[in-house]
């Protein structure tokens, strides 16, 4: 025992401060796109040529960025000549309508809450079941250390728990697989209702990398309701923190 | 004279007529013996050839002399099985016949590993119809019959948050006679759509085709594509990939040391593991702003430099991060209980070790000297070794302590590549790739053997790319681990191979 605590000690506390105080992002951290549609001629379009998901569409109303197909590599950013893309380091995202998800826009990073009656049920203890559909192991591992004590994600009072049974909905990571679409359903169904879906990836809104490919289905979108949708490839671990927080009214109106 | 096959080493192209096609016995008597004499079958892989024949093509991997063999045959719907003389090849005739519609004659249990329908119309392993529903994991299992015999059934959905498989125990009260692995739940298409490339989207499926390995598969696909090219990549990249190389073995390698702790309740450990592995990730995240590599390995180098002062910052908190490891895993072994439950648990003996090509730290905890940066070094790790760490007893335990050796050396290796980083540019230019010339690139990724060979046609675009993700040799391994086994001894087990579902469905 005393070896355990002597270790403690050494090792120190590790909970960061977040939501209380702004978390600490990597110097290179890319977040949010911010499109200034203004700058853009409309003519170029290299920007949507070299979007490995057409994330980036430049048409006749203007130049638009889908968060949700978004896999945050910065080839546009890159591309455009007159700097018409940009990527910031904000990392409130997360959006409650697939819509809210397409730049420029005013829906993302201010994911409203749950109306007030599922508030009143979740607000104060969300159990969630994870589901991985064809996910790469990234979106899973980032949502997996939000249950380590840096995040600490318990003292929230959420929690992933076993059973669909024992949870108030699903996280869902991944494009949704053919292979996977069954146990997905199957999973969502054995959720008692009332029940959440949320989306994390850019794979699970939209397929992400697999966009198209007839092995997926291109994400939960028409599978299944989903009620919170957190982009990134993978999303960072505070983005994912930040929506269900705002989901569940901590943080926000 | 010996065998007809074409020499070749790590990420030296070859043109494809120089490979020697030869009879599909002569071909079959050439792996066997390859493999007897010492080789590994590194890969093994059916390309179309025409409408109604597929080339077989082996890379045999001969580790004493670092050297690549190649060898090639002709066949049509069928030809003589290799497993039964060369149990190496048992996945890879399952994932020809499943993708190819080709019949390994006299295979001992020819299934489905990843469950699609046949890239070739008209064949069909199973004589299945285009049309037919492919359910995943419909397929015969092992039986054990007797009094008190029983099949536990577990996935594909699990209790944590992990990725799909299923798993079917045949036990006999608590004691596993048999662990059989169903996967392909993650099979989103990778190498059919890497035909045609390399595209706006190939460093994309590369980078998340088992994504914990981002660097690892990047590393292997910009390897392939810069040796086609000729590209001379500036040594400043070979050591930066290097260290971002090292640092997802170390991120990895400290989650799994965490989460074996766990998985036998001894929960300091796990706990500070867990916070440490990320520590690792931002270290990642610090060299190109994403926690997993993603946009950091391009062809022709690298993306983003470190300047001193990073550098110097980098090499402050690795070393921050492994005083912290140290104090987290030395725990491990100054704990009794824990060191009891990983003796003698899961153990792989070295003979079955062979016998299935493992490769990685399973391998290695088996006593068996393989490693790809000693073995068949590229870039950076050509010039500098970095020791192989070996274990005796092939069990928890070893597989454990091989990791927590490889720690050490990866700390050190990266301690010193970032004291004395090459000047000069991180990337070269790259351009168009050659008409029909073949390319094995290996890379050791934290799991082990990262294996990609690219194929391309007359027009220089990929007419083929396979991948060979560590977890395809080393599935087989864990179901080994298992005989004899409680099946609560599972989870620990399980940790210990840490295989990566997505790499293997691909
Ligand atoms: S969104 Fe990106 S990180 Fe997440 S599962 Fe898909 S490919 Fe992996």
């Amino acid at each position: 025992m005393l070896k355990e605590l002597v270790a403690r000690c050494k090792l120190g506390y590790g909970t960061i401060p977040f939501p209380a105080k702004e978390p600490i992002l990597p110097d290179r951290y890319r977040g949010c796109p911010v499109v200034d549609a203004a700058r853009c001629p409309g003519q170029c379009r290299v920007c949507a040529e070299v979007c490995p998901t057409s994330a980036v569409k430049v048409s006749a109303d203007g130049l638009h960025l889908d968060l949700g197909r978004c896999l945050f590599c910065g080839e546009c950013e890159t591309a455009c000549p007159v700097n018409a893309i940009r990527f910031s380091r904000e990392y409130r995202m997360a959006a409650r309508r697939r819509q809210d998800l397409v730049l420029p826009g005013t829906g993302t990073g201010t994911a409203r809450a749950l109306d007030a009656r599922m508030k009143r049920l979740l607000g104060r203890a969300l159990r969630l079941r994870q589901v991985s559909a064809g996910g790469c192991n990234a979106c899973e591992a980032d949502t997996n250390v939000l249950t380590t004590v840096v995040f600490d994600l318990g003292r929230f009072g959420i929690q992933f728990v076993a059973s669909p049974r024992h949870a108030d909905g699903i996280l869902v990571t991944g494009p949704v697989t053919e292979n996977m679409k069954p146990a997905l359903i199957k999973t969502y169904e054995a959720v008692p209702a009332p029940k959440i879906v949320i989306a994390v990836g850019a794979c699970a809104i939209a397929g992400g990398p697999y966009a198209g490919h007839k092995e997926v289905h291109d994400g939960v979108e028409g599978i299944l309701p989903v009620d919170l949708y957190i982009p990134g490839c993978p999303p960072h671990p505070i983005v994912i923190l930040d929506g269900l927080l705002r989901l569940l009214g901590r943080i926000g109106k | 004279m010996g065998p007809k096959r074409l020499r070749a080493y790590n990420s030296c192209p070859v043109g494809l007529r120089d490979i020697p096609l030869v009879s599909t016995a002569e071909f079959r008597e050439t792996v066997v013996r390859s493999v007897a004499d010492g080789a590994r079958l590194a890969a093994l892989f059916g390309r179309p050839h025409g409408p109604n024949t597929l080339r077989l093509l082996a890379v045999l991997a001969r580790s004493s002399e670092g050297a690549l063999f190649i060898v090639e045959t002709e066949v049509s719907d069928c030809y003589p099985s290799l497993t039964v003389d060369c149990p190496q090849a048992h996945w890879f005739e399952r994932e020809m016949a499943e993708q190819w519609g080709v019949r390994p004659l006299g295979h001992p249990w020819l299934k489905p590993i990843r469950f699609h329908h046949s890239y070739r119309p008209g064949y069909d392993a199973w004589a299945r119809s285009a049309t037919e529903a492919i359910q995943p994991s419909v397929t015969d299992f092992f039986q054990v019959a007797g009094e008190e015999v029983h099949d536990v059934a577990v996935g594909p959905v699990h209790a944590g948050i992990i990725e799909p498989g299923h798993f079917r125990f045949q036990c006999h009260g608590e004691n596993v006679y048999h662990l059989e692995i169903s996967l392909g739940y993650q099979h989103r298409g990778v190498e059919r759509a890497m035909l045609g490339g390399p595209t706006s989207r190939s460093a994309h499926y590369m980078e998340t085709l088992a994504g914990d390995t981002s660097v690892g598969h990047m590393t292997a696909y910009c390897q392939a594509i810069e040796a086609l090219q000729g590209c001379i990549v500036p040594a400043r990249a070979y050591a930066l990939r290097a260290v971002a190389l090292e640092i997802e073995r170390l991120a990895n390698h400290t989650g799994d040391l965490g989460a074996l702790a766990g998985d036998v309740g001894y929960l300091p450990t796990a706990a500070h593991c867990g916070r440490l592995r990320g520590d690792f990730l931002n270290l990642t995240a610090l060299l190109c702003g994403n926690r997993f590599g993603r946009g950091l390995v391009r062809p022709g180098g690298v993306v983003f430099d470190l300047d001193a002062d990073q550098a110097k910052l980098l090499l402050e908190r690795i070393g921050r991060i492994y005083n912290n490891v140290t104090t987290a895993v030395d725990l491990l072994w100054k704990t009794p209980s824990v060191v009891g439950r990983f003796e003698k648990t899961g153990r792989v003996l070295r003979q079955t070790c062979e016998d299935l090509g493992l490769v990685g730290p399973a391998a290695r905890a088996c006593g068996l000297e393989r490693d790809v940066r000693y073995e068949f070094p590229s870039g950076i790790y050509a010039l500098r070794h970095i020791p192989i760490a070996i274990g005796e007893t092939g069990d928890v335990f070893a597989r454990a302590y091989v990791r927590w050796l490889e720690i050490q050396r990866s700390v050190a290796f990266i301690q010193e590549q970032l004291e004395m980083l090459p000047g000069g540019p991180i990337r070269a230019a790259t351009g168009e790739l050659p008409p029909e010339r073949l390319v094995v690139s290996l890379a050791e990724g934290w799991r082990g053997e990262i294996c990609h060979v690219a194929v391309t046609d007359v027009g220089g675009r990929f007419a083929h790319y396979k991948v060979v993700d560590p977890s395809f040799h080393n599935w087989m391994g864990l179901a080994m681990a298992l005989r004899d086994q409680q099946i609560s001894d599972f989870p620990l087990c399980n940790k210990s191979f840490n295989l990566s579902y997505c790499g293997h469905d691909l």
